[in-house]
């Protein structure tokens, strides 16, 4: 939960270091890129971070900062075109993943590492049964029979504390209501061991109410099986009641990377004191907001220098000129700020 | 603060559930909206708060005379809203007005800002005259922070904070007195979110404006509002000032829904209770007979299936609250630690 892997981000090429860890799922200087009629957008600009088994990494950013295409990357459910790949390898247990053949990702994918979607109604098939769809994954990857299965499913379904799990099975995902259907989708995901669990967006198209039991329940299966965990999110509020780590994403790069409770306390980024400080609190009244002035930058066109220096109360000219690297600052957190050091150290 | 401008009275909107084609029949109600009753005071903001499905944008329908209410009554300054048709319904819609949530779908892609922004007028002529429509509709851009030099532009060169604030121009146009938000803020990123709800709180200021704010994210609507309503399954379950609402609320729904928000402090982890609702809101086909919130509630009793109970101020309270057994209780959790 200390250390922290740095990287130079500035450093080009692809490849990524290739150097061997003993990290569970490391992104190592990953770029991706849309290539559109109207241009290329760039949208993952290296980055680097990894998860252990039984910790919970957090990915913070808003809408356009890549947090899902690195998830869809890892997956390898990236839209390929538009999406290309440019640099940076995906290791899982030091292997590897963007250099792997159809055949070896499919297996690593449930397996290995599997995901869950915000929105589950697409995300299931509409014409099979819920339990049609879970059963299905003991039938095809552990070769079970048909009454095995269903016993199986049944017992996920179950796990993840759907009533009359028994009843249940045979329902289509449109007769199961937003929190059952999220439940659902987390017994599919779950359903095979996964050793990795990406959580993208899990509670937001959820009721606060319900959004507490999903993340509740998320938090007990992850402790039970040790799973590692990536949870995607642009909630500050969820991500300071589960996470170990978090990694804050924006303009396609990790801009800062520190633990749960000094990010909070003391962030190291512009960037990340402009999130905590727009949001309205529910434990007390507060004045005016403080907000992050203008616009998440144009994609196609990313201001040279630091991504992050048209918006930033603190630009100076060097800010301009050189993109700033992921830097360790202090113990174990890293920022990619030029005055990363006055922030830590600042009163 | 003054009198009420905007009075609602058992307000209910029920919607018919029909079976077949040819012979429809109705088989039942949706109970959207199921005896309301609130007054919005000039100058101030009402938030209304409740979880998807508890009826707070079928209010904002009724309260607009999108649709005509079922039973009850919307009055603006002694007037029913909802009797009014022709020339007295156009003067009256000038005074209310709508921000919607969707500022990708509420703006026609075909018009351009100049158009979707002079459109009020063309309705409304006697707000301004045809030769000044052009300077109108720059001053509002500038009034939301918008560059009038973008009048020419269609809604898909902006972003979506930007579209908002052309949604929110466009309710400013006939300078209403009240402005009913329905989730303005809920589909923008958060930095964006914070500058939106800043030049809502300015326009106020500026204007005098009332707001019906309604949201689904209890921290938006506690920074906005000065009076907090919260819905549940088609009613009022409580409703007091933000203080007596957020410190010291009394209904049991209100209590869990605080409790489930998270607060982004990771300090606060361990020492904050969190009411744990079971199941789901029940159909609003057929509600839960006495209080509907028995279903889901810990201290239910044998009463509240036979009785409802009224929003009133009770024993233990000081704000009205439909609970049986409202009683305070400790739920924001506060930084003693």
């Amino acid at each position: 939960m200390s250390d922290i892997l740095v990287s130079e981000q500035s450093a080009p090429g692809p490849g990524g270091s290739g150097r061997p860890s003993g990290r569970l799922l490391e992104v190592d200087d990953l770029r991706v890129e849309f290539r559109t009629r109207d241009g290329v957008a760039k949208v993952i600009n290296g980055v680097t971070y990894h998860v252990d088994a039984g910790e919970t990494l957090a990915v913070l950013g808003e809408s356009g900062s890549g947090k899902s295409v690195t998830a869809q990357t890892i997956m390898g459910i990236l839209d390929t075109p538009p999406g290309f790949v440019t640099g940076g390898q995906v290791r899982f247990h030091g292997k590897d993943m963007l250099g792997m053949s159809a055949e070896e990702r499919r297996r690593i994918r449930g397996e290995g590492i599997a995901m869950i979607f915000q929105d589950a109604l697409s995300a299931l098939n509409p014409v099979f049964t819920v339990g049609f769809q879970i059963a299905e994954q003991f039938r095809v990857r552990r070769g079970m029979g048909r009454a095995e299965a269903k016993k199986r499913a049944i017992e996920m379904l179950d796990q993840v504390k759907i009533p009359n799990a028994k009843g249940r099975f045979n329902n289509y995902p449109h007769q199961f209501s937003g929190g059952m259907r999220q439940r659902a989708m987390i017994a599919m995901s779950l359903a095979l061991d996964p050793e990795v669990l990406i959580a993208d967006e899990p509670t937001t198209a959820l009721d606060v109410t319900v959004q507490a039991q999903i993340m509740d329940l998320l938090a007990e299966l992850q402790r039970e099986r040790q799973m590692g965990m990536i949870l995607i999110t642009h909630d500050l509020g969820v991500v300071a009641d589960v996470a170990d780590r978090i990694a804050v994403m924006y303009a396609g790069r990790i801009v800062e990377e520190a633990d749960v409770y000094d990010l909070y306390a003391k962030p190291a980024h512009p960037y990340t004191i402009g999130l905590i400080d727009s949001i309205p609190r529910l434990d007390e009244k507060g004045q005016q907001l403080r907000t992050i002035k203008g616009l998440p930058p144009n994609l196609m066109n990313i201001p040279p220098g630091c991504p992050f220096n048209p918006r930033c109360p603190m630009a100076q000219p060097v800010c301009r000129e050189k993109v700033p690297p992921l830097l360790q600052v202090g113990t174990a957190r890293a920022s990619a700020c030029h005055f990363a050091e006055e922030l830590v150290n600042r009163v | 603060m003054s009198e009420n401008i905007l009075e609602v009275h058992d307000l209910v909107k029920h919607y018919p559930v029909t079976q077949g084609v040819v012979f429809k029949k109705t088989v039942g109600q949706v109970k959207a909206v199921d005896g309301v009753s609130f007054g919005l005071r000039a100058g101030e903001t009402l938030g209304v708060v409740g979880e998807s499905g508890c009826g707070k944008s079928t209010l904002a329908r009724v309260l607009m005379n999108l649709e005509k209410p079922t039973a009850g009554s919307v009055v603006y300054k002694g007037q029913d809203i909802s009797t009014l048709s022709g020339g007295a319904l156009r003067r009256l819609r000038r005074q209310i007005q709508l921000v919607m949530q969707d500022p990708y779908t509420s703006l026609n892609p075909r018009m351009t800002v100049g158009d979707l922004l002079g459109e009020p007028f063309e309705i409304h002529p006697e707000v301004a005259p045809k030769g000044s429509r052009r300077a109108k509709v720059r001053e509002l851009l500038d009034l939301v922070g918008l560059n009038p030099e973008h009048i020419n532009r269609y809604p898909h060169q902006f972003s979506g904070g930007q579209r908002q604030r052309i949604g929110i121009a466009r309710a400013l146009a006939l300078k209403p007195e009240i402005i009913v938000c329905d989730e303005p803020v809920s589909a923008l990123d958060v930095s964006i979110q914070a500058q939106v709800m800043n030049l809502l709180e300015q326009l106020q200021a500026e204007f005098g404006l009332s707001y019906v704010f309604i949201a689904h994210d209890l921290s938006v609507v506690r920074h906005l509002s000065n009076r907090v309503a919260v819905m549940y399954l088609g009613k009022i379950v409580e409703i007091g000032t933000e203080d007596e609402i957020y410190e010291r609320p009394t209904h049991p729904y209100t209590q869990a829904l605080l409790s489930a928000v998270p607060v982004p402090d990771p300090t606060q982890r361990n020492n904050k209770t969190i009411i744990r609702l079971t199941g789901d809101v029940p159909s609003p086909i057929s509600p839960p007979s006495g209080c509907r919130f028995r279903t889901r509630c810990w201290k239910a009793q044998d009463l509240c299936a036979e009785q409802v109970p009224l929003l009133e101020i009770r024993r233990d309270s000081d704000h009205p609250s439909a609970c049986h057994f409202a009683e305070r209780r400790e739920i924001v959790a506060t930084n003693e630690a």
